[in-house]
């Protein structure tokens, strides 16, 4: 649909934060030419010990552009916090439901809805096809019992049509992934604690999905108040034993740890959304305008968005879908195929005896592949 | 002069007085006689937690009602609603009022939240019911108000409309108490969608004929163009901090964008709420729950005990007069009704014991005639045994004894024999 033709705007702070990140393929603004091997051999056709290898980056660049990418975002929070704004303004446009449903629908639901709007999103010659899921509905009513339940339905439905797909005989070459890659759950801005409701579905969602909580409306709180509610929130969340995206576990070396660990200092996010541009020193920026002053999206002193952006699109996207695929999406295949092979001696999960074993490890490199 | 009486009842005519006579000076000894009471008025406050509801009413009385050392209900978590009150007495320019704040903790927070608004419901009744107690008692004199005069509801700054939650609550309590709208940490909002927020929940209020407590026109024509100006429900933002803000010192919230000024009527409608609340209508919020909601409460309350049968909104003094004395005489043959029932209830235990107790006395009596039964058949068993002994015995006895004759005939035959031989032998 649209394309996101407006040039990023990079705030020069970020570069220090993660610079130890290694350029990887899914570093969209990365310079069309390959990155030098960290190593010590120098490039250049003229060198003896020069192989090439490094020229595979290259040749998977090619290849994922031509491929394009796929990201599916679930936002999950009651209504008016400002979801449909922050998703228009991650991805600079109109992408939530409320800018494509032209039709006033009611304004809460009775019962949970998912909306799954799709839009294919071009920059610089790399294509992403954008799924944004919305839950209207949810935490909205007098009693929210069981609110979570439609949308662990929903996301398991997607891995059950994923496995469907994988375990077919004749099967496409690339599956089309239409798994909840990232959970976005947003927390109102009280300033106290977490609720129980927020408890209850973080515990529940993030067994099978990344999860990334954020606090919306974040323009509500001072710094002293939203430091405090971060760490209040954090502590909820330790206590309460939930995982959130960036999880300790699956951080593959220690670089990873540093990163990930300065991530997690500062989770959730406080993030304030806006579609509409004022001008501000002589510069037009998104933000919003009230009689004492103007909150700029962008700046981090303000606010904490392009904090999240970068984490969700710029460094690290491909970490979440991979994620997905390798950890979570394992866990519902591993548990479904051993439903439907019931051993009745009782053998350990890994050693499953049926014909789709051989099919089931080669599956695996294959998923791998797809997400490439 | 002194009037006919047809023209009395006609009308009350005007007349001018040629002097002063002083009952000008009413309102001043009126007012040094409230003064000398003190007021009283009780405020209640709703909402979710998180919205700013104690920091609110630490701006509105400049007190600390909620410190470091009391913290206020909303830093614990609550598991159910409940209902706290405190009272803080505050003077000012030498009148004092009792203030109580009537706080709910937990309201809207659990995942489950029906009927939450029950608690709220229950509290406000029992606080009539109190003061219809008091005011039907003989003696009169001191009659603590702690009726709620008004109850502020805080809403969520969502900025599309009301939540069901909220239309539920305030159906259920317009009718109870004076019910005002409050828009919560408006600092969130935009002057743009502060207006269209405020269209939207009043559009919806009309909807759901929710009845506001509207504030009156006063006669100052100053504050009536303010409130026509400023559209209900009101946008606040509550603090307690001072801040400087170009040389001066304000109260406000300091964000890195700026300071929201918590007393300036561009930023907020606090300024508006604290004057109508305190400096000008909150008489008028009394007088409303007094000769409103609490008639209400009353007439509902009294025709559900008399006989009178459905909703009678006309008193006359007869039923005045009648309805406590009969509530009395009703109570009082409910008390004489509960007492017979009692006694009946305890003789039917004491029945009872008395049966359980003969019962048992019989299983014992019984348990003792088995055991006398037992005990005499193992005499006479022992006795049997001990005559079959004596019996053989004395066959023994016998046989021996036989045996001795025979032994002893023997032998007195033998000494015969012997005697015979030695005679024959002396022959010899």
């Amino acid at each position: 649909m649209a394309a996101c033709g407006a040039e990023m705007h990079i705030n020069p702070e970020m570069e220090v934060l993660w610079s130890e990140v290694k350029p990887s393929h899914s570093n969209m603004s990365a310079p069309p030419h390959p990155q030098p091997p960290t190593k010590g051999a120098s490039h250049g056709a003229g060198d003896f010990s020069y192989v090439g290898i490094d020229a595979i980056l290259e040749q998977m660049r090619r290849k994922a552009m031509k491929q394009g990418f796929e990201l599916n975002i679930m936002i999950v929070g009651q209504s008016g916090l400002g979801k449909s704004t922050l998703m228009n303004t991650l991805f600079k446009s109109k992408v939530s439901r409320k800018s494509v449903v032209s039709t006033p629908e009611e304004r809460i639901p009775k019962t949970i809805e998912i909306k799954s709007i799709s839009h294919d999103i071009e920059e610089k010659g790399v294509r992403m096809k954008l799924t944004v899921i919305d839950t209207p509905g949810f935490g909205d009513h007098i009693n929210n019992e069981n609110c979570w339940q439609p949308i662990m339905k929903f996301i398991n439905d997607q891995y059950e049509q994923y496995l469907q797909e994988e375990i077919n005989i004749n099967r496409k070459k690339r599956i089309p992934d239409s798994r909840v890659h990232c959970c976005m759950y947003f927390i109102p801005p009280t300033g106290h604690c977490l609720r129980p409701l927020d408890v209850e579905f973080m515990s529940r969602l993030s067994k099978v999905v990344n999860i990334v909580p954020v606090i919306a409306k974040a323009d509500t709180l001072t710094l002293e108040e939203r430091d405090f509610f971060k760490q209040t929130i954090r502590e909820g969340l330790r206590a309460n034993g939930i995982d959130v995206y960036p999880q300790e576990e699956f951080d593959e070396d220690s670089d990873d740890r540093m990163i990930n660990d300065k991530i997690r200092e500062m989770i959730p996010f406080a993030v304030v959304g806006s579609d509409q541009e004022y001008q501000v020193n002589g510069k037009r920026l998104l933000g919003r305008k009230t009689k004492w002053g103007t909150i700029e999206v962008e700046n981090i002193a303000h606010c904490e968005f392009a904090y999240l952006r970068d984490l969700l699109i710029r460094t690290h996207m491909q970490n979440i879908k991979d994620i997905t695929s390798s950890i979570h999406y394992e866990v519902y295949r591993v548990r479904r195929l051993n439903e439907t092979n019931a051993q009745p001696n009782g053998q350990p999960p890994n050693t499953l005896v049926n014909p789709q074993q051989a099919n089931g490890v080669a599956a695996q490199h294959q998923v791998l592949t797809h997400e490439m | 002069m002194i009037e006919r009486p047809e023209s009395a009842v006609a009308s009350i005519a005007q007349r001018n007085l040629e002097g002063y006579v002083g009952f000008a000076n009413l309102p001043n000894q009126v007012y040094r006689k409230s003064v000398k009471r003190g007021f009283e008025f009780t405020l209640m406050v709703v909402g979710e937690s998180g919205l700013g509801k104690s920091t609110l009413i630490n701006s509105l009385f400049l007190t600390d009602l909620y410190s470091k050392d009391y913290p206020g209900p909303s830093l614990r978590i609550k598991k159910t609603v409940q209902v706290e009150q405190s009272k803080v007495l505050v003077k000012e320019g030498g009148v004092q009022l009792t203030l109580t704040i009537v706080d709910t903790p937990g309201f809207g927070d659990a995942v489950d939240n029906s009927n939450c608004w029950q608690p709220v419901i229950n509290y406000i009744d029992s606080k009539c019911e109190d003061f219809l107690n008091a005011e039907s008692r003989v003696n009169r004199r001191l009659m603590p108000d702690n009726r709620v005069h008004c109850c502020l509801y805080f809403i969520a700054p969502s900025g599309h409309g009301l939540k069901p939650l909220d239309v539920e609550f305030m159906k259920r309590l317009h009718d109870k108490v004076n019910v005002i709208p409050l828009i919560a940490k408006a600092d969130t909002l935009t002057p743009e969608e502060c207006q269209l927020f405020k269209k939207q929940i009043m559009k919806e209020i009309q909807e759901h004929k929710i009845q506001i407590y509207e504030f009156p026109d006063t006669e100052d024509d100053e504050d009536s163009k303010l409130i026509r100006k400023i559209k209900m429900p009101l946008a606040v933002v509550g603090s307690n901090v001072v801040i400087e803000v170009n040389g001066k010192k304000v109260r406000g919230r300091q964000y890195p964008w700026g300071v929201a000024e918590v007393e300036n009527g561009e930023h907020c409608d606090f300024t508006v709420l604290r004057n109508m609340l305190i400096r000008t209508h909150m008489q008028d919020l009394k007088d409303v729950t007094n000769n409103v909601h609490y008639e209400n409460y009353r007439s509902r309350k009294l025709a559900a005990v008399t006989c009178n049968g459905g909703v009678d909104t006309s008193k006359t003094k007869n039923q005045m007069t009648r309805s406590p004395l009969a509530q009395m005489e009703e109570e009082r043959r409910e008390h004489v009704m509960k007492m017979k029932k009692m006694e009946t209830e305890m003789e039917q235990v004491f029945e009872m014991k008395v049966k359980e107790k003969k019962q048992k006395l019989k299983d014992s009596e019984a348990e003792l005639e088995r055991r006398h039964e037992q005990m005499k058949k193992n005499l006479e068993a022992q006795y049997k045994e001990l005559e079959e002994k004596k019996r053989h015995h004395e066959e023994e006895k016998s046989n021996w004894e036989a045996q001795q004759r025979i032994l002893e005939q023997q032998k007195l035959e033998a000494s015969k024999t012997m005697e015979k031989n030695k005679k024959k032998g002396k022959i010899f």
